[in-house]
């Protein structure tokens, strides 16, 4: 950029000024948000750092603030996300496939579910929670508030970020390692499945983890669907009542907090855990972009 | 062999066949199997769609539609029960609006910043940081708008007239969590605008902020308004936040000091009470929920065809 200005020669004084302004205008406004960021980070941390031990960790739900722990939570989120990854793994890479690799781009029909994929991303999770409510929790298959239930609800939010990630990684992979590979005498179908998905599967594994990351950290669907507040057990199967970290959160939240109960470093505690469980995700896709990211 | 090549010079003439020479079932079965992994999203929606209709259209029966649209009291679950959803409406309309208040000059802040000012080292440091803001669950910004936001810095600023349940502390914090999404397509779009078109701004003298603002902006318009309104649709569907930092109470007036329900804080709170299924507290649900649905899909397909537009130009 400095060469180029260098070129057209040197602007007036009071323009570089208003430049210069503008440029810290921008630089301020940004720096708000950061801001806000830190200041939440700090204030969580603050409320809760003390709280986070291996008590909290293996204790269950409890009347008494000091003895209540997430020990329920951590396992009915640990099992709603293995239901979510099992769904979301084979239907999120076959839709991906199939856009990218089969589908004719004119045809109606593929167009329509390409704009239904772009504006499901954008419905309202609490949505989400009103179709598992209406069609898995009662209704047709009237599975009750399961752990099966949360997580397809969960599943079915996240989709969409599963779809677009791995449409992304199978799009990345040049069309010439295909042409090679049906040149040699490969179908369609070996072609994808020895050349085209082992190339992008870093791509895929990212996408992945970021729709998982999204879905532990939702709380409104779970409550349409109707998770359990207070719950002593941990799940022992995908019929089982759970409750789940954000649920557990928000339970703590809304109590009312006294002299004798406070709930409000139990939620602090609750959040920075599942921040660190975030971060540890986050930073799994991360590794794996930069480890296995392949430049053609 | 020759059959082969006629077909593909039907279709696709530059193109030489890749059909086999025979049919491959397999290959059929599998792209069926594919076809139906892709249906599942399609499905999706016509089960949010049924879902919704079925129990609206049964609300309905107990409920006028004129009551439900234009009535301005919402108290469902209490004797006598009214059922116009106008203060939830209003409630979610004001939240959201304080909310974009933030977000635009942030967000666009943000991304003129990060398309035209930053060199790429700064951007590699900053553009995680603000998706990071999107990272973070919403219920953890409604425990910060909660617990610290109104009391330390509202409370701060403008005194105990401001309710520990408020609809500004929420606004503001929705505001910040949709920074990232305003930002980052903005950003896109104003990268996407050719170089040639700065190159030409320069050329014919003029400063960087008139570039950006007079040659890029407009030029990258689209992109903006697509980020703005999928924003905004983002804060309408907004539950955590508004549910935890803005109560619950209804209230048919704009006072941000004081509690405020939105359509979103009024199907959790329902749920949250395990309403029986067929029961009106249920339906209302429902019928809430088909309001927010159609509220955002026409956002969400409005800011859809500004995107495609702006692709259809720079493409």
């Amino acid at each position: 950029m400095s060469t180029r200005s260098e070129a057209i020669g040197k602007p007036s004084t009071s323009r570089r000024t208003k430049d210069t302004s503008f440029r810290v205008a921008l630089l301020a406004c940004v720096g708000i948000s950061v801001l806000l960021l830190g200041v939440l980070l700090v204030d969580i941390v603050s409320d809760g750092a003390a709280r986070l031990n291996l008590d909290f960790i293996t204790s269950f739900s409890s009347i008494s603030a000091d003895q209540s722990g997430i020990q329920a939570a951590l396992w009915g989120t640990i099992w709603i996300m293995g239901v979510c990854a099992i769904f979301i793994v084979p239907v999120g890479v076959a839709t991906a496939i199939y856009l990218e690799e089969y589908a004719d781009a004119t045809r109606w029909y593929n167009r329509l579910i390409e704009v239904n994929i772009q504006n499901l991303a954008a419905v309202p999770s609490i949505v989400y929670g009103i179709l598992g409510l209406a069609f898995l929790v009662r209704g047709p298959l009237s599975l009750g508030p399961v752990v099966l239930a949360g997580g397809l609800t969960l599943a079915l939010l996240v989709l969409p970020v599963v779809i677009i990630a791995g449409r992304e990684a199978i799009r990345a992979v040049p069309p010439s390692i295909r042409e090679g590979s049906m040149a040699l005498g490969a179908t369609q179908w070996q072609t994808i499945w020895k050349q085209v998905l082992p190339a992008a599967i870093p791509g895929v594994a990212t996408g992945v983890i970021l729709a998982l990351s999204r879905a532990i950290g939702e709380t409104a669907p779970l409550i349409v669907v109707g998770a359990a507040t207070f719950i002593a057990f941990n799940p022992d199967g995908l019929g089982a009542d759970f409750t789940a970290m954000p649920i557990q959160i928000f339970d703590w939240i809304s109590r009312p907090s006294n002299d004798v109960n406070d709930y409000r470093p139990l939620a602090a505690a609750g959040i920075l855990l599942l921040m660190i469980l975030l971060l540890a995700m986050n930073s799994v896709a991360i590794w794996l972009r930069n480890r296995y990211e392949q430049k053609w | 062999m020759e059959a082969a090549s006629t077909a593909a010079a039907k279709g696709r003439a530059e193109a030489p066949s890749l059909r086999a020479a025979r049919r491959r079932w397999g290959e059929d079965i599998i792209k069926a199997l594919l076809v139906v992994a892709a249906f599942v999203s399609v499905l999706t929606t016509t089960g949010i769609v049924l879902s919704l209709l079925g129990e609206t259209i049964s609300f309905f029966g107990d409920v006028g539609v004129g009551e439900y649209f234009l009535g301005t009291d919402w108290t469902p679950l209490f004797e006598p029960a009214s059922f116009g959803v106008l203060p939830l409406v209003l409630g979610t309309m004001l939240i959201s609006a304080v909310a974009m208040v933030v977000a635009i000059p942030l967000g666009l802040a943000a991304a003129i910043y990060l398309s035209e000012y930053a060199n790429p080292r700064v951007r590699k440091i900053i553009k995680p940081i603000l998706e990071l803001l999107a990272g973070v669950p919403t219920i953890v910004f409604g425990f910060f708008a909660l617990t610290f936001f109104t009391p330390e810095v509202l409370r701060g600023l403008f005194g105990s007239d401001v309710a520990i349940f408020n609809g500004l502390s929420a606004g503001i914090i929705i505001g910040f969590l949709i920074v990232p999404t305003v930002a980052s397509i903005s950003e896109d779009s104003m990268s996407a605008v050719p170089q040639s078109l700065r190159e030409g701004a320069f050329g014919l003298g003029a400063a960087k902020i008139q570039t950006s603002m007079r040659v890029v902006f407009p030029a990258a318009l689209s992109g903006i308004v697509a980020s703005i309104v999928l924003g905004f649709s983002r804060a309408v569907g907004e539950t955590m936040v508004v549910v935890i930092a803005a109560g619950t109470q209804p209230q048919w007036g704009a006072n941000l000091f004081k509690a405020m329900e939105t359509m979103t804080a009024f199907i959790a709170a329902t749920a949250k009470g395990d309403a029986a299924t067929g029961s009106v507290a249920y339906k209302t649900i429902f019928a809430v929920g088909t309001t927010l649905f159609v509220i955002t899909l026409v956002f969400n397909l409005i800011s859809i065809r500004f995107v495609r537009k702006h692709r259809q130009v720079y493409e």
